[in-house]
């Protein structure tokens, strides 16, 4: 096949207009991160990176929720930058080890109208067995508040050895949410190998695509996960943007698919 | 942007057979606008392999070859723990076969004086050689290289091109070590696409010294194109790492061969 006949019979052209296309599907992206990284320079996600995405709303957390002890301060600095770009939505963060981490939670709910919350088990060094965490989605369940869970941050391989965590363990999660079956929680970073191995079969769950990786990987996600319970994420800016917007372009998904991931399951959520 | 990818392999990917399975690769490939593959290594691995082993996975991408040459390029799969059999692999696959690079994985550190006899004859052939490399912060496997062991090799033979396997993976490290060493080039591909990759790189080696590849199938190319599409570099400096540089190594091995791409 010589390069004219490649180009004539392949999606090739098709393959700038998720990164550059105008007239591209916007996205709600439930997946950013504003914040300093602890231990990386990376990109600000201001109005123009937003833009430059096409994404209609992005649930942001904050990368200083990781290390912050203080961190009502981090929830209150997370809405004073989300009351001024409308686009995001702020997901703050509660620390289940902190003394009085329920008045975090009240915080965020009632004093910053926050209806997504955000959790770092393996930073915080808890397990989803911990009784707290129950209580957790007791209460978010209560409030109606979806309950971010961050599995990981980074490939173990290349963390930075004085920061270094494992993977969240999900095996309690299923008998977890059979206790609270109205919880709403939503897993963050997970790959393939943690949802099939664990979650076949849990209600209420809902998953970013951020890490699933391998050729035509969200294709492959869906023969045995719900479309309806999987969301469009970037973990941006900690990952290129275009990561996961190129995965729905290699995957072959239908237009109703796309539509889901893209904005329709995330939208349904709230 | 003209496409291609160093990095490819026969696993992780749906399909029976050899060639099932580079058809299914190309079928995502042509999906995100990537002309050729470059594969090694077959269907099922091994971390030292036989010699039989090297044989029975350089078969399989000879099979996968067969059908898909107007497509795809095969690196031959070698061991410095085995000699005589890479360099008789060598022979059959390269100098008397399709195949047009050498891929060294994690058998042995390539610092080791026993692997020089494949780097000068592959170096004769003309064929492109990718050596493996992580500095992992959990600890690499028994035989697997860092990119300072690359070094130390490169440094022996200061002419000879060779590619440095996902830049050492933590490339914030990788790309430090091989700075210097101006025959080594780097690998993007088989790290997650952590924003900064390839920005560092193109400040730290230049453009020139950079190549693009996804590391698929337990990969997707999706994520390891937006190391290039999503940088915040200049066009024609993603052209050169998502083709050019490779080409420009291949083109010797290509020409003798009488290989038109």
């Amino acid at each position: 096949m010589n390069r004219r006949h490649f180009l004539g019979h392949t999606a090739a052209f098709a393959a700038a207009p998720i990164v550059a296309d105008e007239k591209q599907t916007r996205v709600i992206d439930c997946n950013l991160h504003l914040g300093r990284h602890p231990n990386r320079d990376l990109p600000q996600v201001d109005s123009a990176f937003l833009s430059k995405h096409h994404i209609d709303q992005a649930w942001a957390g904050s990368f200083e929720a990781l290390l912050h002890r203080d961190i009502a301060a981090v929830n209150q600095r997370l809405a004073v930058a989300c009351k001024h770009q409308p686009r995001l939505r702020p997901a703050g963060s509660i620390h289940l080890l902190l003394p009085a981490w329920k008045d975090d939670f009240n915080r965020c709910v009632d004093t910053h109208g926050m209806n997504i919350l955000r959790l770092h088990p393996s930073h915080h060094g808890y397990t989803l067995d911990d009784p707290s965490f129950t209580q957790l989605l007791e209460l978010a369940s209560a409030r109606q508040v979806l309950v971010q869970i961050v599995t990981q941050l980074e490939d173990q391989r290349t963390q930075h050895p004085l920061t270094q965590v494992a993977p969240v363990d999900l095996k309690p999660l299923t008998e977890i949410m059979k206790r609270v079956p109205s919880a709403r929680v939503m897993l963050l970073n997970a790959n393939a190998a943690m949802v099939t191995k664990t979650l076949q079969g849990s209600t209420n769950l809902w998953l970013d695509m951020a890490m699933i990786e391998g050729v035509g990987g969200v294709e492959n996600l869906l023969k045995s996960w719900p479309t309806e319970k999987l969301c469009f994420g970037s973990h941006a800016p900690f990952f290129y943007w275009e990561s996961s917007a190129l995965k729905l372009q290699e995957s072959v998904l239908t237009s109703e698919q796309l539509v889901a991931v893209q904005q329709g399951n995330a939208q349904a959520l709230l | 942007m003209r496409i291609w990818d160093l990095h490819c392999h026969l696993s992780g990917v749906a399909g029976l057979t050899p060639e099932d399975r580079l058809s299914e690769l190309l079928r995502y490939a042509d999906r995100v606008g990537i002309e050729r593959l470059c594969i090694y290594m077959g269907m099922k691995w091994a971390q030292d392999p036989t010699p039989d082993d090297l044989v029975k996975q350089n078969d399989e991408v000879l099979r996968a070859l067969d059908k898909h040459s107007d497509r795809a390029f095969g690196f031959v799969y070698l061991s410095a723990k085995h000699i005589e059999r890479s360099l008789s692999e060598l022979e059959r696959c390269v100098a008397n076969g399709p195949m047009l690079g050498v891929k060294l994985w994690v058998a042995q550190h390539c610092n080791v004086p026993e692997i020089d006899p494949i780097i000068a004859r592959a170096a004769e052939l003309k064929a492109v050689i990718f050596q493996h490399t992580w500095f992992k912060t959990n600890g690499n496997y028994v035989g697997e290289s860092t990119p300072d062991d690359l070094v130390a090799l490169a440094k022996r033979f200061p002419k000879v091109p060779i590619i440095c396997g996902h830049t050492g993976g933590t490339w914030e490290l990788g790309l430090r070590a091989i700075r210097d060493q101006k025959n080594l080039f780097a690998d993007l591909a088989g790290s997650d696409p952590t924003w900064g990759i390839t920005e560092m790189a193109v400040r730290e080696l230049g453009a020139d010294r950079i190549i693009y590849g996804s590391d698929s199938g337990g990969r997707s190319f999706a994520s390891q194109l937006a190391k290039v599409h999503g940088a915040q570099i200049s066009e024609a400096d993603k052209q050169k790492i998502f083709c050019d540089n490779l080409r420009g190594l291949m083109l010797p091995i290509l020409e003798a061969k009488g290989i038109k791409a």
